[in-house]
């Protein structure tokens, strides 16, 4: 048993896990599953300020930030106790283009080559830490959701918006893998 | 105390999402490729078993544990969807994740998620504080 856990777990037993927390949390709680407020909540919490997309009370929401806790906690068991930080098998395709690109590390999940602390103060790191987070966080709230709230409980509840949304998460996730991302990694 | 079923919630959900290796930034390459299925296979099992689940909870008219009835949020659209749409997928194509998995990169031990995470909540303070310039 615990060696099957070890193994990468496959997208059909993940994947339904996953979806799982739709109808969840909304008998648990009443709550729609969705992990991007959590940013705005916390914004909220910790930036003082009168802006009134924040002024409103963030204590109310607060579930969300418990969940995102779990999340962090969850990833420290995941890789502490089940192998979670082991290489990843990627195809060989992946792995011929982005060993072109020059990425060297197939040791965890992240390559060592981006996502380490002797990047902090280069240009590769201010790009792939510091404004890809910017991204993330100005493009989800701007969507009002992210993979979680739109292709995830949006799209299990039908809302053809979210459908609009997860189109969109593709279309720029692919012009940027395509047109940009090889220059990037050049930096 | 009350919130103590959201936190077990959400650490299920972590150890899945680390697990099924959706956290990697190397699967997220694979998926924009269109090199393997895994991510695919993922995403679509998750809505199709999110909305067996919403089904079931509409015919048999399911309600919350303390007895409420349940309230699904209807999503409305303007046109903020496409724009922070396509610029959430910029973003999500670099960093190699969505804000869940930054979540789990810090448990996983990668401290430099730390600082993609503050950068992601100073985009989403952007955002509020000039959101009535914005296009929606």
């Amino acid at each position: 048993m615990i060696s099957f856990l070890q193994e990468p777990w496959p997208w059909y037993i993940a994947g339904p896990i996953l979806g799982l927390a739709v109808p969840a949390l909304f008998i648990i709680g009443n709550k729609p599953f969705g992990i991007s407020s959590s940013l705005k909540h916390i914004c909220a919490a910790c930036i003082p300020s009168k802006v009134p997309f924040f002024s409103y009370d963030w204590k109310k929401e607060s579930w969300n930030l418990f969940f995102v806790a779990g999340i962090v906690t969850g990833g420290w068991i995941a890789s502490a106790f089940l192998g979670g930080n082991d290489a990843v098998a990627i195809s060989s395709g992946a792995a011929q283009t982005l060993q072109n690109a020059g990425i060297t590390d197939y040791s965890a999940l992240l390559p060592a080559d981006i996502f380490s602390a002797d990047q902090l103060f280069t240009w590769r790191g201010f790009i792939f830490f510091v404004l890809g987070g910017f991204l993330v966080g100005f493009g989800t709230r701007y969507a009002n959701g992210c993979t979680s709230g739109h292709s995830i409980t949006g799209l299990a509840t039908l809302q053809w918006p979210s459908l609009v949304a997860t189109c969109c998460f593709m279309a720029g996730g692919l012009v940027t893998t395509w047109f940009i991302l090889p220059y990037l990694l050049k930096l | 105390m009350r919130n103590v079923k959201y936190l077990l919630a959400g650490l299920l959900f972590g150890v899945v999402l680390v697990k099924s290796q959706v956290v990697s930034w190397f699967r997220i390459q694979e998926m924009f490729r269109f090199e393997s299925f895994h991510m695919y296979g993922i995403i679509g099992s998750a809505v199709i078993t999110g909305m067996i689940g919403v089904w079931l909870i509409k015919k048999f008219k399911i309600r919350t544990i303390n007895g409420e009835n349940i309230v699904i949020p209807k999503k409305e659209f303007d046109w903020g969807i496409v724009y922070g749409g396509l610029i959430f997928g910029c973003g999500w194509a670099i960093t190699g994740a969505c804000p869940g998995p930054l979540f789990a990169l810090i448990g996983v031990g990668y401290p430099v998620i730390i600082l993609t995470l503050l950068s992601a909540v100073f985009g989403v303070w952007i955002y509020g504080r000039w959101r009535d310039k914005l296009p929606h």
